[in-house]
């Protein structure tokens, strides 16, 4: 069994210094395919993903691969003047995949805004995934039809939501689980602290993911925490285990432990999985002003994608043909999400007015009318059609 | 009819609505096994389980941010900031998270959040106990923001609140909680007029005066005087401070030509210089001098041995309505 102390992790217990965890690699650190591809056995982790057969271990892979094409397309599209802004999770693949296929389909996803990987694999439509990027809505997709929340941008937020949707769980008495996205820059913030109270005292169905992807734009994370991240959430009470996000085995192995321990009713689980940001924070940003290339070199020989490539190889299945076919796969998937982003509608003028109230509201009503007919005073027919279908 | 205070009007009202619809919660410090430190919530945990009703950790962005999670789970939870000036922690997840989440999800995800706020002064608290933050909230897009000011309205008020699909921020009077008043329980909430309707309290000829929470008691005292010295001041309780129902102040105005407003919360870019704007806008030629507003003053809520100066009392109000109709007062002969 997985005891509670987990983060302790199988390898050699973290004691030092958190200084000295920057490189991230191997000090209480669950990891079960090494960098060079190696799979390293673990006495309690392995249970928790022996049923992962190679047809899996392929179909994880190939999302991966697919993930980093998205991102990679939408960069393109970004500088193309496509999409106003991107955030990149280059480097984050295995996070994000090896978190969101552990979870049921009645579990409830509680993302930031970098969590694209995790929207495609939870099946969002890939329009509707740069939606909000294009600046065609604020929202990309309906919440409840893949039970993935639309993004977040307040930094932490969204925990303090996941928290209060597990709560509404343990009302319902169902034995489904939330989880929530968030990353190291974000357990400074008041709002994440609060939620790991809330999560705690109540001992709610939650699952605390944090992607400690090393930087918060330009700040390390050693500016966010003295500690490793993992002791922020062992501090609460929460059980809370530090694991190789650029693992995608392992990180499929904590998650599944987090949402066991989530259904029998044992309360919330702190992840942190480390990885590393490859990217800029957006494409407005240039970390060549604040970022040592030699990390990076460091953290590219770390690529969780090469490992899964070079385990597969070694079992004997990374073949030609599979090869080709994760090919095709990524490059239709790319064409698909190039044609939903410039072949999405734009909004109507009056859609502005769309949806800030359920109800009807004198003050909006009253501006929305006056606006309809500046709109037509131009003899634009678009903009007295319009007064009729929005509200 | 039943005799009751306003804060047994509003727990009778919170007790229908958790009688009512089960997806309805009640979250915040202290509201459980103690009632709250006002005893609005009295024995409705008792009465609800601790499910129902929730004492939760001292921390009001995380009771709001909780209360977008259970809005998006398909709960109805009605929340409770313990006093006026310990809303600001919260104040990120009510403008950013429940205010604008309908408008970010196109409509998919509902927010049927009551955030119930104490409000308002003189009650010889220290700081932070007595403030008027609701200009902050009805500048919010997405947010609705009402305030009863008679019992009877906070029973059927805090139910229209609940039961509402947008968001509403939900002030009560603190300094009323102990007046009584006659209530009808069994009013329908529904039937009842709606709450973003401004009500006349007072008809009147000579003078608007319109006021709204904590005050509405003193415009109607001040009318009762203004009636002695043959004015005659129609008494407005606006009820929803957004949107603001226009449409009645407007009526008022045509037929008396004079605007008064008061508040407790600091003059500048408050209610007062909405409700002057708007009525300005909308029929300034029907207006005979220009409106007045008596608020409290651009200061931090003040210590308790001074806060009857920042006030607005029944004196200041007839000094104001003295103004509206051009008689001798306090400011005769200033310019502007």
């Amino acid at each position: 069994m997985v005891t509670d102390d987990a983060g302790q992790g199988g390898t050699a217990a973290g004691q030092d210094n958190y200084a000295g965890h920057q490189d991230g690699a191997g000090h209480g650190m669950v990891q079960l395919i090494t960098p060079a591809g190696e799979r390293v056995s673990h006495p309690e982790y392995d249970l928790w993903v022996k049923d992962v057969s190679d047809e899996q271990l392929c179909s994880l892979y190939e999302d991966l691969v697919v993930i980093r094409r998205i991102d990679k397309e939408a960069t393109a599209l970004q500088r193309q003047g496509e999409l106003g802004l991107w955030p990149p999770l280059l480097g984050q693949e295995a996070s994000q995949v090896g978190s969101v296929r552990s979870l049921r389909d009645d579990d409830f996803i509680f993302p930031s805004y970098r969590e694209n990987g995790v929207a495609y694999c939870r099946g969002v439509d890939l329009a509707d995934i740069l939606r909000v990027w294009r600046g065609a809505a604020s929202g990309g997709w309906d919440p409840y039809t893949v039970n993935m929340a639309i993004p977040q941008i307040v930094i932490g937020a969204q925990t303090l939501h996941a928290t209060g949707y597990a709560m509404g769980i343990q009302n319902d008495g169902a034995d489904s689980a939330a989880i929530v996205y968030f990353g190291d820059g974000a357990t400074s913030e008041g709002d994440v602290n609060e939620a790991m109270v809330f999560a705690a005292s109540f001992q709610v169905p939650l699952v605390f993911f944090c992607q400690n992807n090393q930087w918060a734009i330009s700040e390390p994370v050693r500016l966010q925490s003295h500690t490793q991240l993992v002791d922020r959430g062992a501090g609460f009470g929460i059980p809370s285990m530090r694991v190789d996000g650029n693992d995608v085995l392992a990180v499929m192995a904590a998650t599944r432990v987090a949402l066991d321990r989530a259904r029998r009713g044992g309360g919330p689980t702190f992840i942190e999985a480390v990885t590393y940001r490859m990217g800029p924070h957006t494409t407005a940003d240039d970390p060549t002003r604040y970022r040592d290339p030699n990390e990076l070199e460091d953290w590219a020989a770390k690529d969780p994608i090469g490992r899964v490539h070079a385990l597969l190889d070694r079992k004997g299945l990374f073949t030609e043909e599979f090869e080709a076919g994760v090919r095709a796969k990524a490059d239709a998937v790319a064409r698909e999400l190039r044609a939903g982003c410039t072949g999405m509608p734009d909004p109507e003028p009056l859609d502005v007015f769309k949806h800030v109230y359920s109800t009807p509201n004198s003050w909006l009503d009253r501006q929305q009318d006056h606006y309809s007919r500046y709109l037509a005073s131009f003899g634009d027919p678009a903009g007295a059609t319009q007064e009729e279908g929005a509200r | 009819m039943t005799q009751m205070t306003f804060a047994r009007a509003i727990n009778s009202g919170l007790r229908r609505s958790l009688d009512n619809d089960p997806k309805v919660l009640l979250m915040g410090e202290d509201i459980g096994t103690l009632g709250g430190v006002f005893r609005v919530t009295d024995g409705l945990q008792k009465d609800f389980g601790k499910h129902r009703v929730v004492d939760t950790p001292l921390a009001e962005s995380g009771i709001v941010g909780t209360a977008v999670g259970l809005a998006y789970r398909g709960y109805r939870p009605v929340v409770e900031i313990q006093f006026d000036g310990f809303v600001y922690p919260a104040f990120d997840q009510i403008v950013s998270q429940v205010a604008k989440m309908h408008y970010r999800s196109r409509g998919a995800v509902k927010m049927p959040i009551t955030i119930r706020i104490p409000f308002g002064g003189g009650i010889g608290s220290p700081e932070h106990h007595s403030e008027s933050p609701e200009a902050y909230f009805a500048h919010t897009a997405g947010l609705r923001v009402v305030t009863p000011a008679s019992p009877q309205d906070a029973h059927t008020m805090i139910q229209q609140a609940i039961s509402c699909d947008d968001p509403v921020v939900f002030f009560e009077p603190k300094r009323r909680y102990h007046d009584k008043g006659e209530v009808d329980e069994s009013l329908d909430p529904d039937s009842a007029p709606p709450m973003g309707q401004a009500r006349v309290v007072t008809d009147g000829s000579d003078v608007t005066l319109v006021a709204y929470g904590p005050l509405v008691k003193t415009a109607r005292d001040a009318a009762t005087a203004a009636a002695d010295e043959g004015v005659s001041v129609e008494v407005i309780d606006l009820r929803s401070l957004a949107p603001v129902d226009f449409a009645t102040v407007e009526a008022s105005v045509r037929k008396t030509g004079r605007l008064v407003i008061t508040h407790e919360a600091g003059q500048s870019g408050g209610l007062g210089a909405e409700v002057a704007a708007s009525i300005t806008e909308r029929c300034f030629y029907h207006l005979e001098t220009a409106p007045v507003r008596i608020t409290g003053f651009d200061v931090p809520y003040p210590y308790s041995k001074v806060e009857m100066h920042h006030l607005p009392n029944l004196d200041r109000i007839l000094d104001g309505v003295d103004r509206a109709l051009g008689r001798p007062n306090s400011l005769s002969g200033l310019e502007g």
